[in-house]
């Protein structure tokens, strides 16, 4: 094959072909960013509406819509939900720090008498096979319907109610500090 | 996070290469003897923590005020390729001993999946500058635990006779994996 | 006919993972299921045929001692424009393979075909190499990512074929069980080259 000639390589050209590329680089990025964001910004949105759906009992509101925080507790979201002008409960986006691989964060469905619905998972790092079993049915079912007052929500090793993951204490600890941050949050509001 | 709990997460419970599986490039192609396995994680040490650093001022004080972190891959790398080069022409003027110990590994740093992988993830994460830089260093030191531990496996191995089909990476690889088994023991001490 | 060598090469005589041992990190690290692994060698594909593409465009105005700077930047930019996509089309799979999408540009394979191949090469050819051993690289992935979770989760893309409850090795799906897994499939692969040599 017939060697071609390539450009020689001189301060400027370097310097030149390096910004170009640099520069096109660039303009494609931003292009491509510019085309993404929305539909990255609504599958976020996405998946929580999707845990809205999952964890609240029947509503026709859009607790989405309607969400709120408040600074006394840092982190976490309130949505409420109403069926027919009537409220019918509140899910509260949930976090702990005390997860074994990072954060764990939870929508836990309540109805309006405080009882849990259902709890789903929005995020968490933990190690496969064993802390990600948090987001297996057979783990998720025992909290559905629970009075707090009645079913302490921590593990049976801290004297709790909670049937924790096997060899998977750390995590079922952070979910549990997850729920009962929102659950606390929630009971000194209705004391207001 | 406390420091101490950083550096020994980084160390031994997360240990960058037998368990989050970055890093395995040099892992796996320099370390047959502890000599130059002390001589890359020397390397990597000076390396990794320099471009955490670089990148989490990039980061913090170019990407996210000017709402540009898609622009975070094709920085990151450019800072750290031009980082390698520059490293190794100091080097080369201001300890040729040093130089001539280290300077081999240099180019092969860059193409080191750990230290991208590493300025990433400070950059994802909620570190200060600080912890980044801690996180960084101790990450590298434990790169250079499971480096040189493994040269020190692969020596002796080399002593006994291995069945053909397995010469070379299997049995290096199936070695890590038993490391990697060691290493697990470590979890749950965090 | 000769482009269709230079396609298959990259499946088995030049295979990136279980021949060139290119690549190691995402084939350890992302290979926990076999949809992960199919994921991510798919998306390297993309990068790869990209980066080729380009650069065997332009080969002829990269003067030569910037030429590792501009293949860099180009592809990190296809890496960009391909973790961006991922975000917004396919989160599931994006957050799966977390930060081993932009650990994509540091993939040996993807440099070493810029600076052997496609700075040398016309486009055609460089394209279709690019797509050869990016696919022999999701191959193996794939079949990494197969035996890990069928050993591991006694599942196959997904779908379980065994009882809820079952025990599997989870030993597996850890991080030990990518070391090992590995090994023996090389050294399985190693037998096989072997008998056909």
């Amino acid at each position: 094959m017939a060697e071609k000639k390539k450009l020689p390589s001189t301060f400027f050209n370097m310097v030149v072909v390096l910004t170009l590329v640099c520069v096109v680089s660039a303009l494609a990025l931003g292009f491509t960013y510019s085309k993404t964001k929305d539909a990255i910004a609504q599958g976020k949105i996405n998946k929580v509406l999707a845990a809205l759906k999952d964890v609240l009992p029947e509503f026709d509101n859009n607790p989405y819509e309607e969400k709120s925080t408040r600074k006394e507790y840092p982190g976490l979201i309130f949505y409420p939900a109403s069926l027919a002008g009537g409220p019918v409960g509140t899910a509260v986006e949930t976090f702990s720090g005390e997860g074994f691989g990072g954060d764990v964060r939870l929508m836990v469905g309540f109805t309006s008498d405080l009882r849990i619905n259902a709890i789903s998972v929005l995020g968490q790092t933990e190690t496969p096979g064993l802390g990600t079993k948090m987001e297996s049915p057979s783990f998720l079912k025992q909290f559905v319907g629970k009075d707090p007052a009645e079913f302490k929500t921590t593990v049976k090793k801290d004297g709790g109610d909670v049937d924790a993951i096997t060899a998977a204490t750390i995590s079922s600890r952070a979910f549990c500090d997850a729920v009962n941050k929102a659950l606390n949050a929630l009971k000194q509001e209705a004391q207001q | 996070m406390s420091i101490f709990l950083i550096i020994v997460g980084a160390i031994f419970v997360n240990n960058v290469v037998l368990m989050q599986f970055l890093g395995i490039c040099p892992f796996l192609g320099v370390s047959t003897k502890v000599k130059t396995a002390t001589g890359m994680s020397a390397a990597v040490l000076f390396v990794m923590t320099l471009a955490t650093l670089i990148t989490f001022l990039i980061q913090k004080l170019l990407l996210v005020p000017l709402h540009i972190e898609f622009m975070q891959t094709v920085s990151f790398i450019l800072v750290i390729a031009s980082l390698v080069q520059m490293v190794e022409l100091i080097l080369k003027k201001v300890s040729p001993p040093l130089y001539q110990a280290l300077g081999v590994f240099l180019p092969l740093i860059t193409t080191n999946c750990a230290i991208l992988g590493i300025a990433v993830l400070v950059g994802r994460s909620e570190f200060n500058l600080v912890e980044g830089v801690v996180f960084a260093m101790a990450t590298a030191i434990g790169f250079g635990l499971a480096l040189v531990l493994f040269a020190g496996i692969r020596e002796r191995l080399e002593l006994y006779e291995i069945p053909a089909a397995m010469q070379g990476a299997p049995i290096a690889l199936i070695t890590a994996g038993l490391l990697s088994l060691a290493f697990q023991g470590f979890s749950g001490m965090v | 006919m000769k482009l269709w060598k230079e396609f298959s090469k990259g499946f088995f005589k030049e295979n990136a993972v279980f021949v060139l041992l290119l690549g190691m990190c995402p084939t350890l690290a992302v290979t926990g299921s076999a949809i992960n692994g199919l994921g991510m060698g798919l998306a390297t594909t993309a990068v790869l045929v990209g980066s080729n593409t380009v650069i065997s465009m332009i080969k002829r105005f990269i003067p030569d001692k910037v030429r590792i700077p501009v293949f860099i930047v180009v592809i990190a930019s296809f890496v960009t424009i391909i973790d961006l996509s991922m975000a917004a089309f396919v989160p599931d799979l994006h957050k799966a393979l977390g930060i081993f999408i932009p650990l994509i540009v540091v993939n040996c394979v993807i440099l070493g075909r810029a600076e052997a191949f496609a700075s040398k090469r016309g486009i055609m050819e460089s394209v279709v190499d690019g797509l050869g051993m990016g696919l022999g690289f999701a191959f193996a992935l794939t079949l990494l990512g197969s035996v890990r979770e069928i050993l591991g989760a006694g599942a196959i893309f997904g779908w379980s074929f065994l009882p809820e409850g079952s025990t599997t090795i989870l030993l597996f799906i850890l991080s030990p069980g990518a070391f090992i897994t590995l090994g023996f499939l090389i050294a399985l692969i190693n037998v096989v080259r072997r008998r056909f040599a």
